[in-house]
């Protein structure tokens, strides 16, 4: 586990608690995890289950979009499973039902980020991440990696 | 009175569960891919596509085993870090027992991989191949 204590970071950390304080805990945050049994089991099928909440609304119609070009493979599905993931990711997104402004925080509303770890606030936060542990988890999309909680929408301070 | 009731609705929940998640088999998809193809399954033609590195498909991805590894009886991982289950018959008894499952990811993984679907043949080949090892 990576423990640091980096003003920075915690800064970053806060902003985003701040924003939410139903979900504020005493260390990290609690996110609402994917309640949606097939969003769950699709979407959890490669890489963990990110909580709807973690991007806005116009960044999942993109995703789900273009699922034969899924992050470098195929991820399509058939019609009515696709309707209705991406009906639930749009509407637990972050500025829609997910209500977490703070995910927005730094983006420009023209910008349409594919992956939660190209957020400025969620790159903020994982700024002092040293290149040892990024090397040794390999990929940013992997929050559980230091996260243990993530899939359940826990993050905890790393 | 009431126990058996139970047990009665938990017996035929399981039943009809089973039916769902496993409406078919390897043996059934092998004949029914065979029969489409017009030729039989080949386990060394499957294993040539399996193993073999390809192009046309997404750069990150050259070969099955590039996820599923060369072992097929262990364990692969997805590049997202995910384990998956060995895809050897003998090591994984529950392979191909779902048509819709097994729809699914042999049309997004053969388009990963090679690019395009895979044929009845290719298919027959890849099933004839897992089940023989």
């Amino acid at each position: 586990m990576i423990r640091k204590t980096v003003s920075s970071t915690c800064l970053a950390a806060a902003l985003l608690l701040s924003a939410l304080p139903a979900a504020m805990a005493e260390e990290g945050v609690q996110l609402p995890p994917i309640a949606d049994k097939v969003t769950r089991t699709e979407c959890s099928a490669c890489h963990m289950a990110y909580p709807a909440v973690l991007l806005p609304k116009r960044s999942w119609h993109a995703i789900m979009s273009d699922l034969s070009n899924h992050f470098g493979e195929d991820a399509s599905l058939d019609a009515k499973t696709e309707q209705h993931i991406r009906a639930y990711l749009e509407a637990n997104a972050a500025d829609t039902g997910g209500r977490l402004p703070a995910i927005s925080r730094g983006l420009s509303p023209s910008d349409t980020p594919l992956r939660i770890s190209e957020l400025p606030i969620i790159r903020s936060i994982h700024e002092e991440v040293g290149s040892r542990w990024r090397k040794r988890v390999g990929s940013m999309g992997k929050c559980n990696a230091c996260h243990r909680g993530a899939e359940r929408g826990r993050f905890e301070e790393g | 009175m009431k126990y058996r009731h139970v047990l009665a609705t938990l017996v035929a929940a399981t039943m009809a569960t089973t039916v769902v998640a496993g409406d078919t088999s390897p043996a059934q998809l092998l004949k029914k891919f065979e029969a489409q193809a017009g030729t039989s399954g080949s386990p060394e033609r499957g294993r040539a596509l399996f193993t073999g590195t390809h192009t046309g498909g997404k750069p990150d991805t050259p070969s099955c085993t590039t996820c599923h590894t060369t072992n097929l009886k262990g364990r692969g991982k997805t590049r997202a870090g995910k384990v998956i289950e060995p895809m050897a018959l003998s090591a994984n008894p529950s392979r191909f027992s779902d048509s819709a499952k097994v729809a699914k990811w042999f049309r997004r993984n053969c388009r990963t991989v090679l690019g395009r679907e895979c044929t009845p043949g290719e298919k027959a080949d890849v099933i004839a191949f897992l089940s023989s090892i």
